[in-house]
């Protein structure tokens, strides 16, 4: 019976570890291509505002008096 | 007493278990050579025209879907062009409200049939791989072109040179 219980509690420690390891891609947590309208909204764009994102960084760095760390160049000198 | 022996044969046969049940695949795409499920049986919303004996373009779009917008024109064309000689492109909309639907198609003012897919119970039969997916069928209701996504005027050239070829094929327009 013990060792029953070994068997049953590796095989599903294995399960949950493979589940795991697959991210969860399998036929459920997928995302189907016809289920997909709230991330073709534009609000999930995260270039959607170029203009308000580059105001963004330059009020940013100016006011941190570091530059970079956000997908642009710079070593975060201050020298900007 | 648990014995390596045993110990293995369970790590073995719970590996086994845990391969079977992730590659365990999802319901099968449609596949050229496969019959096309019928279109009145699948509770959409909108009339389904007379389809027997006739070639049918099935397209699986979305209001949301940029490419789908597109492809409209171009359907509206091939279903004008082809409309005496027994063609008939049915539009499947997928949104999830029937207002994004409507809003969309009264928008596009489409030249074809569209039906409203509501429940998601055509295009999770069919699954479709991508936004807009588009069903060739012949006169028998057999699927025999299938085209994941539109590519502009490649596309329409595509489907005119199939249609053309199932239009060909025989049986009179009913």
């Amino acid at each position: 019976m013990r060792r029953l219980c070994t068997v049953l509690l590796l095989g599903t420690a294995m399960v949950i570890c493979s589940l795991l390891e697959s991210g969860c891609a399998g036929p459920v947590g997928r995302v189907r291509p016809w289920e997909r309208a709230a991330l073709a909204d534009d609000v999930m764009n995260p270039d959607g505002d170029p203009l308000g994102a580059a105001l963004s960084e330059h009020v940013y760095f100016s006011r941190t008096a570091a530059s970079g760390g956000r997908g642009v160049g710079g070593s975060g000198c201050g020298c900007n | 007493m648990v014995t390596p022996t045993s110990t293995s044969l369970g790590f073995l046969a719970a590996a086994a278990f845990a391969l079977v049940l992730i590659s365990t695949p999802g319901a099968a795409q449609l596949a050229p050579g496969k019959p096309f499920p019928a279109l009145a049986a699948e509770g959409l919303n909108g009339q389904v025209p007379e389809l027997a004996g006739k070639v049918v373009v099935v397209d699986f779009w979305a209001s949301w879907c940029a490419p789908c917008r597109s492809s409209f024109p171009a359907y509206s064309r091939i279903q004008r062009d082809f409309a005496g000689d027994g063609l008939v492109v049915v539009g499947v909309g997928v949104d999830e409200t029937p207002q994004a639907f409507a809003v969309f198609v009264a928008r596009l003012n489409p030249g074809f049939v569209t039906v409203h897919d509501s429940k998601h119970a055509l295009v999770a039969l069919v699954q479709v791989p991508t936004m807009p997916t588009s069903y060739v069928v012949d006169r028998t209701g057999k699927v025999r072109f299938v085209h994941a996504g539109f590519h502009g005027v490649d596309t329409e050239r595509e489907l005119r040179r199939e249609i053309q070829a199932l239009l060909a094929e025989g049986g009179s327009p009913k």
